[in-house]
């Protein structure tokens, strides 16, 4: 019994360090400046150019010249602050648009009878065959024809559309018990005090988990945003990681410290709201609502 | 005057199958009355009807001297306790009587006043913060009562609401439920497949058969004066005795060839007989040739009285006795008063 407990702690101990180690080196290696990075390599131990490496990323100062198509420039650099808002943005659009949006058509499919609901449906449902990637030319198209590039519109407006929040709240609605409609009807509640009072507040735990899936899933965007903007003041940090190795120190050396400073603070956020949504999340599956 | 009315009332789903033919029943202000019949019979469909939950497909169904076919549920001043409860999970024992009211524009000081007093009634004023996954079955009934009365309606509206209860509880909230409406004074439909709780708690019993009305009546007629073979069955437990009857120059004709002289007879040579368990006697020593020969298979034994299943001829036949002296043996007679005996039409089950 008491070997058992050591051993599964052992191997979830094991499982942990896995996953924390390479956040740790990042984290570690991030507290040195570019040059020694790029002398002795990747670091275990703290050194003390945390303040130096994440001051100059979170305003974008220490990074002075670039270098691109062959040709060395000054540029300023986009601060990292910057970059987080903007990364924030998408991800809290993409999320709570999604959820919006798919609340109310799966609203729609369940609670109103229309003769082309199911049909509706499966039109909704069969566009998880179109992933982002597959579409994404004409999807330009139709964003750029509206003259939303280089916007946060842009960026946001078009990926809101979600077959599988849609799919996920449709068949929560469909297990509410229909006797808990018909009491609201009775209870003179129309469609829209039944969704604000009754729908919206039931939905909750199911809000939680497509908000953390969703937050993530926007948060991790890098192809779409490249392809809308152009302009750096839309610079995410995802794509800020890729930007930043351009970027030299002291004109001669990359910045590794704060390519690595930016993957570690890249991760925090997602962190976070997963940490803080599934305490909420797992507190509604075991309370159960119905 | 009848208070809520409902006449010839028809529905048919639009798969085409029809739950109510033509049913047509008054009920008088105040009246307690019970849909009872087996499952599937059209009990919920013509209650969800009356609820506005269901569209009726003909007839008219009339309220306090107002035909509200075609209103919304929410305008027609009725109330309705459901099986499951159907408590809003997420809101206090308080919203959820409140709900109602506040979506109808109540002032607050009147809904505070509504909820404390229903709450007080039903003695739920301690759990009125409670969400109700902290109550038990029979509190949770106890709301769901209280949603229905704080609305002050013409009519409550009960669709099986003891059925997910213990047997003890529901005996309880039988009572209750009964001894509020009387306080109250509200019309109410109860719908239940439960004879028990249609004998015990109504002030009328509509019994219904495939979407037809087989007999209105207070719960004595019913069960002194059924209507039909299916009324005489389906009330009473133990349940009714049947036997297959032929009458013969003043004698009856039992199968297993028992044959006495005929204390009653209907207008036709062969009937279903009908005799409740409690009217049939059992005796040792047959009186004047009209005892029939009764074979004793097992006593149950039921602490205030005794059931005795047996047969008389082929017919297995049960015999409710009062529970003192011994049990009897063998050598028994039952014999058949005629006041007890009902004759039923063998084929369209019809009272004769
Ligand atoms: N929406 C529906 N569509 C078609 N048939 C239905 C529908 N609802 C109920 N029925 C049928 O109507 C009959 C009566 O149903 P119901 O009124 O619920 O019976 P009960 O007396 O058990 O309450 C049943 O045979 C049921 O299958
Ligand atoms: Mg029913």
């Amino acid at each position: 019994m008491k070997r058992g407990v050591i051993i599964d702690h052992a191997i979830l101990i094991l499982g942990v360090l896995f996953l924390i180690t390479p956040l740790w080196m990042a984290f570690a290696s991030s507290t040195y400046t570019a040059q020694e990075i790029a002398r002795d390599g990747m670091r275990f131990v703290l050194g003390d150019n945390f303040i130096g490496t994440w001051g100059d990323l979170l305003t974008g100062a220490g990074s002075m010249f670039t270098e691109s198509e062959g040709k060395t420039g000054e540029v300023t650099a986009v601060s990292g602050l910057l970059m987080l808002k903007n990364s924030l943005i998408l991800g809290l659009g993409f999320a709570i648009g999604k959820i919006a949006i798919s609340m109310l058509a799966a609203y729609a499919i369940v609670y109103f009878r229309f003769p082309a609901g199911p049909f509706f449906f499966w039109i909704i449902f069969s566009s998880l065959l179109l992933p982002l990637e597959v579409r994404i030319i004409p999807s330009y198209e139709i964003v750029a024809g509206l003259g939303l590039v280089n916007s946060y519109t842009g960026l946001i407006l078009p990926l809101i559309a979600s077959a599988t929040a849609t799919f996920f709240f449709r068949q929560f609605y469909k297990q509410i018990p229909e006797e808990m409609i018909e009491a609201a009807r009775l209870d003179n509640a129309g469609p829209i005090r039944f969704f604000i009072d009754i729908l919206f507040p039931l939905s909750k735990t199911m809000i939680a988990a497509i908000f953390i899936i969703m937050f993530v899933v926007g948060w991790n965007q890098y192809l779409w945003p490249i392809l809308m903007t152009t302009d750096k003041e839309f610079n995410t940090l995802l794509m800020g990681i890729k930007n930043i190795i351009y970027i030299m120190d002291d004109g001669k050396t990359p910045a590794y410290n704060q390519a690595f400073a930016l993957a570690v603070l890249s991760v925090i956020p997602p962190v976070l709201i997963v940490v803080l949504f599934q305490s909420w999340f797992v507190k509604g599956l075991t309370e159960s609502d119905k | 005057m009848s208070h809520l009315s409902l006449a010839n009332i028809i529905k048919t789903y639009p798969n085409g199958f029809e739950a109510v033919r033509d049913v047509s029943v008054d009920i008088a202000k105040g009246e307690f009355t019970v849909f009872v019949g087996p499952s599937g019979c059209g009990k919920s469909t013509l209650l969800r009807m009356v609820a506005g939950l269901e569209t009726v497909t003909q007839g008219t169904i009339t309220l306090a001297d107002r035909v509200i076919n075609d209103l919304e549920p929410a305008r027609r001043d009725i109330a309705m306790v459901f099986q499951n409860y159907a408590l809003y999970p997420h809101m206090t024992v308080y919203k959820n009587l409140a709900y109602g009211l506040v979506n109808r524009g109540f002032p607050k000081a009147e809904i505070d006043r509504r909820v404390r007093e229903a709450a007080e009634m039903l003695q739920i004023t301690e759990y009125l913060d409670r969400k109700p996954q902290q109550l038990s079955g029979g509190q949770r009934q106890r709301v769901a009562m209280g949603r229905a009365i704080v609305r002050e309606p013409e009519a409550f509206l009960f669709d099986e609401p003891l059925s997910n209860l213990d047997a003890k509880l529901r005996n309880h909230m039988r009572l209750e439920i009964k001894r509020l409406q009387r306080y109250l004074g509200t019309t109410a439909i109860y719908v239940t497949h439960d004879q028990v709780e249609a004998m015990t708690m109504a002030d009328r019993i509509v019994v219904l058969n495939k979407g037809k009305v087989e007999q209105a009546g207070t719960p004595a007629e019913i069960y002194h004066d059924p209507a039909s073979l299916f009324v005489a069955g389906f009330m009473g437990a133990p349940a009714m005795n049947m036997l297959e009857a032929r009458f013969e120059d003043g004698h009856m004709i039992l199968p297993g060839n028992i044959r006495v002289h005929a204390l009653a007879r209907p207008d036709r040579d062969e009937a279903t007989l009908g005799l409740r368990p409690e009217r049939i006697t059992i005796t040792r020593t047959p009186v004047n040739g009209t005892a029939l020969p009764f074979q004793l298979d097992l006593v149950e034994e039921l602490g205030a009285g005794r059931l005795l299943h047996g047969r008389v001829g082929e017919t297995p036949v049960t015999v409710s006795t009062s529970g003192d002296g011994e049990v009897p043996a063998d050598d028994l007679h039952a014999e058949f008063p005629a006041a007890a005996m009902h004759f039923f039409d063998k084929e369209t089950g019809a009272r004769l």
